[in-house]
């Protein structure tokens, strides 16, 4: 291409520089804002004439080299390869000449680049496929203007343009500079495949970064390095939210590798999670650094938090068990009058502690002032989230702060919070001109980590002489202003039980909470369908067959504004459907099947629990086949996994991997994790009092997947909160002992 | 103090503290970063490395011990990616996150130095060290038997002993 037409081919450029993305998602989202098209001044630098760049994700070589932009964060979800394979399909090229390039934070050309609620899948599964799509026409309209035929006779197969009638074909290679001029069309408007043609999305990838992983290739956020970096170290009291008096920092700064020690002040933005007050030691050696910070002395204001503990806190739950509820979230029927009319009643009262995440790697960020402007290098969920921290804390403007996006070493939540990148911003901000790393130990993480609110159900619940459940009460007993502390209206049972109340209670927190996979439903699950299964045994009914009688009970009055833990707020996002009974139906069914439930002949100390728990759009029944030892060692053998996800398994490879993880995960949880407080600190700090699960504590795990005709949806969360209610369900099975208590290590299980 | 030894059977100097750990001179002063940082008190097995054909939490390892020592980390496992365990990691898809891979794989070739053929619990004693937070255990496990079934590989220096 000469001068003139390169200067013809930027002004056409200019005028559709912008193509609007009115796609609807995951039945309703408005993606309101715009990618930006043909952005050739930064999406990719060296686009040259020869080359097809159509949008800002797709960049066509004449190799025959595809690389596609991944926007989102990866943090162990699988989504730089899931998302590209939406838009290498449609576009329909081999994955084999594909190549990925993680996208920097740019909110001018990406929407929604996070990574949270499950929801990847239902926000881009239509846009990136119109992405494709829309790139796919183009070079089919150079195709008709190069072989003088018309668009509609011809199609594609893998790379090449094809014109059925006459037998020609041109590869993709050969049209990228026409294809280049085409005009874009409206993403709205193009033909996507039908499902029987796809050829990459449904079939089994590999992750993309697996070639570098398995080779120890730089690339999570620990790995950044640059030229004349510097190591940080940043010491807050060990009380959530205690401050910094004075500090023996001149004495720090004599120590060996320590160049700056200095006191940062607390930041006006996020909360306990944002920038708390504490010590920054920099040098030029991280563990120099650590050495350093052993001889740190710190005179702290605790602040009142000091005065809260694990202790205190079950006291006062259980007080207010006893006291009217504070909050009545919902109220149905007559509980007090049927409770009076039922055959049977039973209460009894749950409890699940708080829980970290507890990533495996630590938390930290690399960050470069310079000339008034920052840059970040962050390992984090939630990269728009951490710039509009880091500029309200530090006073500076989002558009003088850069973030390049790192792969995380495991998400689970915590990384929606930005607390360690605002600290390595503060602090670089000290040092300006220096690129600084701050890197966390294992303790900084685990005793300042935005926690899984713990909770106390109080339930009490009625079945009449046929054994169906007719009255549910639960008084939750949690935290003031927590993260995902309490169900909202339409948690399920709510809407299945004639007479139903739901109240809430709440104690001062001074910790921080957060959300952690599956957030809020990984307690209320535990609660609820243990709970369900007291009622079932309550009834004599079979704990299959009493759910199934639960499920086909729906109720006539509506849903509260409450969205269920699965649908609202940061859990699913508002376009969630509400709970759909058949669905769960069908998933409960299916594993019943699948475990051969009911036909298995168990010697005593080993039973089969059952559970199924609906969140983020994802419906999953699992059932645990556990044995406890007559010492009360708990052993999983077997869980049995059926979920509903929609009607298309992107990656099975992939979907398979997360299911087995958040099974295993719940597994985790539920055998020993805890934490717990005292004077305001946290007690646990490392993995040999926060235990994470080992290989010989991993059950084989079963993955069957219902499909639906409804939208297709995400899978990083919904399958773990039933197995944590299914393993207690085993245990009883097992034992003829309630598990109303987490984690197990806690609990007495031993039989004779 | 100035420490020498082998890394991936290249000899190194480092000039540093003789109590600083292994772990810390392979990723902040030689540049490997493959060996991975998760607890510092060999609880996780992600700073997994062969020193002498053995697997050890380099965490643990002060590098005056590692004087005249040999050390192979996930970057000299093979020249090429290519160990029969790294080509089954790929093969079965194992990581999620992919932090602790490498110290899986590192713990993993040792084992099969010794046992070639284990048994899942061989396989799950000689792991037990090795945390994977995504729980990812149950491919790990079926790599491990898979590169076992594979064909020795050429070049590797899995657990061989170095000259």
């Amino acid at each position: 291409m000469d001068t003139k037409e390169s200067v013809k081919q930027e002004k056409s450029v200019d005028r559709r520089s912008f193509l609007r993305v009115s796609a609807l998602a995951g039945g309703g989202l408005m993606l309101s804002s715009y990618i930006r098209l043909f952005d050739t001044a930064d999406a990719f630098a060296a686009t040259t004439a020869a080359e097809f760049a159509p949008n800002a994700f797709i960049r066509m070589t004449p190799d025959g080299i595809v690389t596609i932009t991944a926007k989102n964060p990866e943090i162990g979800q699988g989504v730089k390869t899931m998302l590209p394979m939406l838009i290498a399909d449609e576009l329909d090229v081999e994955w084999k000449n594909v190549r990925i390039q993680q996208a920097d934070l740019d909110t001018t050309k990406f929407q929604a680049q996070s990574a949270g609620g499950s929801t990847a899948t239902p926000t881009n599964w239509t846009p990136m496929r119109q992405v494709g799509a829309a790139a796919r026409a183009m070079l089919i309209a150079a195709a008709a203007q190069t072989l003088s035929v018309p668009e509609s006779e011809l199609d594609t197969m893998p790379g090449i343009v094809r014109h059925a009638k006459s037998g020609r074909s041109i590869p993709y290679t050969q049209l990228l500079e026409k294809a280049a001029s085409v005009p874009a069309p409206e993403l709205a408007s193009v033909k996507l495949k039908d499902s029987k043609d796809y050829r990459i999305i449904g079939t089994r990838v590999t992750g993309v970064d697996v070639k570098d992983i398995v080779r120890g290739t730089p690339m999570f956020g620990i790995d950044v390095t640059l030229p004349n970096m510097l190591y940080a170290a940043y010491v807050k009291c060990p009380v959530f939210a205690g401050t910094v008096v004075s500090a023996n920092v001149d004495e720090i700064k004599a120590q060996p590798g320590v160049k700056h020690a200095f006191v940062v002040e607390k930041g006006a933005s996020g909360g306990l999670m944002g920038l708390m007050s504490g010590v920054a030691i920099v040098g030029d050696n991280w563990w120099l650094v650590q050495q350093a910070r052993a001889k740190l002395k710190v005179t702290w204001d605790e602040g009142a938090t000091a005065s809260q503990s694990s202790d205190g806190f079950a006291t006062q739950a259980a007080e207010l068990a006893t006291q009217p509820p504070q909050k009545t979230v919902r109220k149905d029927g007559d509980v007090d009058a049927a409770l009076k009319g039922a055959a049977k009643t039973v209460q009894a009262s749950y409890f699940y502690p708080f829980l970290a995440h507890a990533n495996l790697e630590p938390q930290n960020s690399t960050a470069l002032f310079k000339d008034g402007k920052l840059e970040l290098w962050s390992p984090t969920q939630q990269p728009a989230g951490g710039r509009r921290l880091v500029a309200q804390t530090l006073g500076l403007q989002e558009t003088d702060i850069t973030i390049h996006i790192t792969r995380s070493g495991g998400g689970f939540g915590r990384r929606l919070s930005n607390d360690y990148m605002v600290e390595a911003a503060a602090i670089a901000k000290q040092i300006p001109g220096l690129p600084v790393k701050l890197l966390w130990t294992r303790e900084d993480d685990i005793q300042h980590d935005p926690y899984r609110c713990a909770g106390f159900h109080n339930f009490t619940g009625g079945v009449d002489a046929s054994g169906k459940l007719i009255a549910w009460r639960d008084h939750v007993v949690t935290f003031e202003n927590a993260s995902s502390a309490a169900p909202g209206g339409s948690e399920f049972p709510a809407r299945f039980i004639p007479n139903y109340s739901l109240d809430v209670s709440t104690m001062p927190l001074g910790a921080p909470t957060g959300p952690l996979r599956a957030p809020g439903s990984n307690g209320f699950a535990y609660a609820v369908q243990s709970f369900i299964d007291e009622l079932a045994a309550a009834a004599n009914k079979d704990p299959v067959q009493f759910r199934l009688e639960l499920l086909a009970n729906e109720q006539a009055a509506p849903a509260l504004a409450g969205a269920p833990s699965g649908a609202g707020g940061g859990r699913g996002g508002p376009q969630a459907p509400g709970f759909d009974a058949k669905r769960m139906r069908a998933v409960l069914q299916a594993v019943a099947e699948r475990s051969n439930w009911g036909k298995t002949q168990l010697p005593k100390g080993t039973g089969m629990g059952v559970a199924f728990h609906f969140s983020h759009r994802g419906y999953f029944a699992e059932v645990v086949q556990a044995t406890v030892s007559k010492d009360g060692d708990v052993k999983v053998d077997k869980v049995w996994v059926a979920g509903d996800i929609g009607p298309q398994i992107i990656n099975p490879s992939n979907a398979e991997n997360q299911v087995q993880g958040a099974v295993l995960d719940g597994i985790a949880e539920a055998l020993a994790q805890q934490v717990t407080f005292e004077k305001g600190r946290t007690k646990q700090a490392n993995f040999n009092t926060y235990q994470l699960l080992r290989m010989r504590d991993s059950a084989p795990v079963d993955v069957f997947f219902v499909k639906s005709d409804s939208p297709v949806t995400g899978l990083g969360e919904p399958a773990l909160p039933p197995v944590v209610p299914a393993l207690c369900s085993a245990i009883f099975m097992a034992t003829g002992k309630r598990v109303r208590s987490l984690p197990l290590s806690t609990q007495d299980l031993r039989w004779s | 103090m100035a420490i020498s030894f082998k890394v991936n059977g290249k000899p190194a100097t480092v000039d540093v503290p003789a109590d600083m750990p292994l772990l810390w001179v392979l990723r902040d002063v030689l540049d490997l970063k493959g060996t991975k940082f998760g607890c510092g008190i060999a609880q996780c097995g992600a700073c997994t490395v062969h020193l002498n054909g053995q697997a050890v939490k380099s965490c643990q390892r002060k590098i005056s011990t590692v004087a005249g020592a040999d050390v192979t980390t996930i970057e000299g496992l093979s020249p090429d990616g290519s160990h029969p365990l790294q080509r089954a990691w790929q093969a079965v898809d194992v990581p999620q996150c992919g932090y602790c891979q490498a110290g899986q794989i590192m713990a993993a070739a040792a084992l099969l130095a010794k046992t070639p053929s284990p048994t899942d619990a061989q396989i799950d004693s000689a792991m037990n060290g090795n945390l994977c937070r995504c729980a990812t255990y149950l491919r790990i496990r079926e790599a491990i038997h898979q590169a076992a079934a594979a064909p020795a590989a050429v070049g590797t220096r899995s657990g061989e002993p170095q000259s």
